[in-house]
C-alpha cells in the first residue's frame, strides 16, 4: 500500500485523511487515529473480525448510520463519523 | 421487477467462484452474490502475492457470463427459490434492495474465526488473526508494528508470514495446541503434495519467529489501545509489549443461511451427499460450511455442486471421488485444532462475552442454556446476532447455539418492507 499514491481524500470526524485506492473505511478510521464505535457500556471499540460479521466497525458514512466500514472501500469526498462525534452531538447511543 | 437466475451462488470465495464459473460455462444463467467489495472471499482477498489458482479462477470468472452481485448481502429467504438481498456501500447513500429468484441455490457462505473472551479482548487493536490480516490487506499500515499472533490453526502461520512480509515485528506466535498433536498433524499433511508446499512456504517464512505451542494469551492491557499482552505456556506466565494482538481460535462455518433454508446440520456443519446436495431439494452447499478443509477442497466442492446443479452428474461423481480422498485432511485438521479445556478458564468474572450488548461472563455462566441467557441478558441479541459470542458460549458453557430467523442481518426498514422491488441491472461491474 505504501508505494501507491494516497489519492483518495475523505474526512473522518471532520479531519481530512488521504488514503490509497483499495483502502477500507475501517482502515481509514484507524489511520486517522480514531476508533469506530463506543460500546453500550462506554468502551472504545475497533474492528475485530475484518469481514463484516462482528459489527464492531460500524460507522456513519455520509449521514447513513450503521455501515460496516470493513466491507466498504473509501471513495473520494465521503464523510465518515464515528460514535465519538455522534455522541457528543447528542447522537446515536447513550452509554 | 425482480431478477432471476437458473443458478444463484452465494459467496464469492474459492468455492463460490468455482461453482459460478463451472455453471456458467455449462450455459446456465448464473448470479453470484457476495457481501464484500470484490470477489475472492477471505482467503483470496485482493492483494499482491495471490496463489496461481486464484489468478486462474479470477480469469475464468472475468471471461464468464456470471452476473456479479458484489456488495450484496442476503438477509432473507422466504422460499428456496427466492432470496432477498440488500446492498450497502459508500457510493449509495440509500440502501438498495432486491428479490432474486433462482432454480437452484449453491451456498458457499464460508467461515468466520472463533473468538474466545479473555480479559482485555475488547480493547481496540485486539483483532482476529484473519481479522488483522484483512485490515492490513484493506490498507492498515503494519510495517514496524509489534504484533502477537495467537489462537490455533494453520491460519496463524499464514497470517504471521504475511504480516512479516509487510515488515511487521512478530513478537510471538502462540498456538494453543500441544506440539505432540501438531507433529501428528504435520505427519498427515506430508501425504498431501500441495499441502506440503504450503508447509514449506511457511517454514521458510518462520525461521527466527518465536513459535510456541501449548501457549495462549491470558490478558490484554492498554488504555484506549492495546499496549501489552500476557502470555501463558504451561506454568510460565509473562508479558510482552505489543501494538496488535491477532487472535483467532480456528474457524466456524457460516451456516445461518443454510439453516434458514432448513438444510440439515450435522455436528455444526451442513450435511450434503457426495454431489454436495443438501437435505433441501435444489439447494447445494460447498466449501467451509460442509467442513473446514481449505482452498483446494473448497474448489473441488464448488465445481462438484455446479456440475450436479447443471445436470452433469457423471462429471460431478468423478470429482466427488477426488473429494472423498481429501476428507481425511478435514478430520485431521479438526483434531489438531481441538481447544484445550483450560481455555474455558480464560474469561474473568467481569470479562465481556457478548460484545454487542456488553454482557459479562458472570451474568451468563449461571444460565442453563443459550435461550435462557438470551431471554434474561440480551446476550447474542445485538447486531451480530450471536455470530461472535455464540461460538464462545458453545465452548465456555457447553450450550447448543441455534436460533436463526430472518432477517439474517440487521437491514433497513425500507428493505424489510419492500416487496417485488429490484433495482438490479442485468450485469454489474465489481
Amino acid at each position: 500500500m505504501s508505494d501507491q499514491a494516497r489519492s483518495i481524500s475523505l474526512t473522518v470526524n471532520d479531519q481530512s485523511v488521504a488514503v490509497a485506492p483499495g483502502t477500507t473505511v475501517a482502515a481509514a478510521v484507524l489511520l486517522a487515529g480514531h476508533v469506530t464505535r463506543t460500546s453500550v457500556s462506554g468502551e472504545p471499540r475497533a474492528p475485530l473480525c475484518g469481514m463484516g460479521i462482528c459489527f464492531e466497525c460500524r460507522v456513519t458514512i455520509d449521514g447513513v448510520p450503521h455501515q460496516r466500514s470493513c466491507q466498504i472501500l473509501c471513495a473520494p469526498g465521503i464523510h465518515v463519523t464515528t460514535d465519538e462525534v455522534s455522541q457528543r452531538s447528542g447522537g446515536l447511543r447513550t452509554p | 421487477m425482480r431478477s432471476s437466475f437458473d443458478i444463484l451462488v452465494v459467496g464469492a470465495g474459492p468455492a463460490g467462484i468455482a461453482a459460478a464459473v463451472i455453471a456458467a460455462e455449462a450455459g446456465r444463467h448464473v448470479g453470484l452474490v457476495d457481501d464484500n467489495p470484490a470477489p475472492g472471499g477471505q482467503i483470496w482477498r485482493s492483494a499482491a502475492h495471490l496463489p496461481p489458482a486464484a489468478h486462474v479462477w479470477q480469469t475464468r470468472l472475468d471471461a464468464s457470463s456470471v452476473v456479479r452481485l458484489q456488495g450484496w448481502r442476503i438477509f432473507d429467504c422466504p422460499e428456496p427459490n427466492l432470496v432477498r438481498a440488500e446492498r450497502t456501500g459508500a457510493a449509495s447513500s440509500a440502501n438498495d434492495h432486491a428479490e432474486i429468484g433462482c432454480g437452484s441455490l449453491i451456498l458457499a457462505t464460508g467461515a468466520r474465526e472463533r473468538f474466545l473472551p479473555f480479559p482485555g479482548w475488547t480493547l481496540p487493536n485486539v483483532m482476529g488473526a484473519g481479522g488483522l490480516d484483512a485490515m492490513v490487506r484493506g490498507g492498515l499500515p503494519i510495517a514496524g508494528k509489534r504484533v502477537v499472533v495467537a489462537g490455533t490453526g494453520p491460519l496463524l502461520l499464514a497470517v504471521a508470514a504475511h504480516l512479516a512480509e509487510r515488515q511487521a515485528i512478530i513478537v510471538a506466535i502462540c498456538e494453543q495446541a500441544p506440539l505432540t498433536r501438531l507433529a501428528r498433524f504435520a505427519a498427515h499433511i506430508l501425504t498431501e503434495p500441495a499441502k506440503l508446499w504450503q508447509g514449506v512456504q511457511f517454514r521458510q517464512a518462520i525461521p527466527g519467529f518465536p513459535y510456541r505451542t501449548g501457549c495462549w494469551p491470558v490478558a490484554a492491557y492498554g488504555g484506549d489501545r492495546l499496549q501489552s499482552v500476557t502470555l501463558r505456556q504451561g506454568a510460565k506466565q509473562w508479558s510482552v509489549d505489543s501494538e496488535y494482538l491477532a487472535c483467532g481460535f480456528h474457524l466456524v462455518p457460516n451456516t445461518e443461511l443454510p439453516e434458514l433454508l432448513g438444510c440439515r446440520i450435522e455436528d455444526g456443519f451442513v450435511a450434503t451427499d457426495d454431489l454436495m446436495q443438501t437435505s433441501v431439494p435444489n439447494v447445494y452447499c460447498a466449501g467451509e460450511p460442509t467442513g473446514i478443509g481449505g482452498v483446494e477442497l473448497s474448489l473441488l466442492e464448488g465445481q462438484t455442486a455446479a456440475l450436479a446443479a447443471s445436470g452433469q452428474v457423471e462429471n460431478a461423481r468423478s470429482l466427488a471421488t477426488q473429494r472423498r480422498r481429501r476428507l481425511g485432511f478435514v478430520r485431521a485438521l479438526d483434531q489438531a485444532c481441538a481447544l484445550d479445556p483450560q481455555l474455558r478458564q480464560l474469561p474473568a468474572e467481569d470479562t465481556i462475552v457478548c460484545r454487542c450488548e456488553d454482557i459479562r461472563h458472570s451474568g451468563l455462566s449461571e444460565h442453563g442454556s443459550w435461550r435462557n441467557a438470551k431471554l434474561h441478558t440480551r446476550c447474542g441479541m445485538g447486531p451480530c446476532q450471536g455470530r461472535i459470542c455464540g461460538a464462545a458460549a458453545e465452548f465456555l458453557y457447553g450450550w447448543r447455539v441455534s436460533s436463526v430467523r430472518p432477517p439474517l442481518f440487521p437491514v433497513s426498514v425500507s428493505s424489510l418492507v419492500s416487496a417485488n422491488s429490484s433495482p438490479l441491472n442485468s450485469k454489474e461491474t465489481p
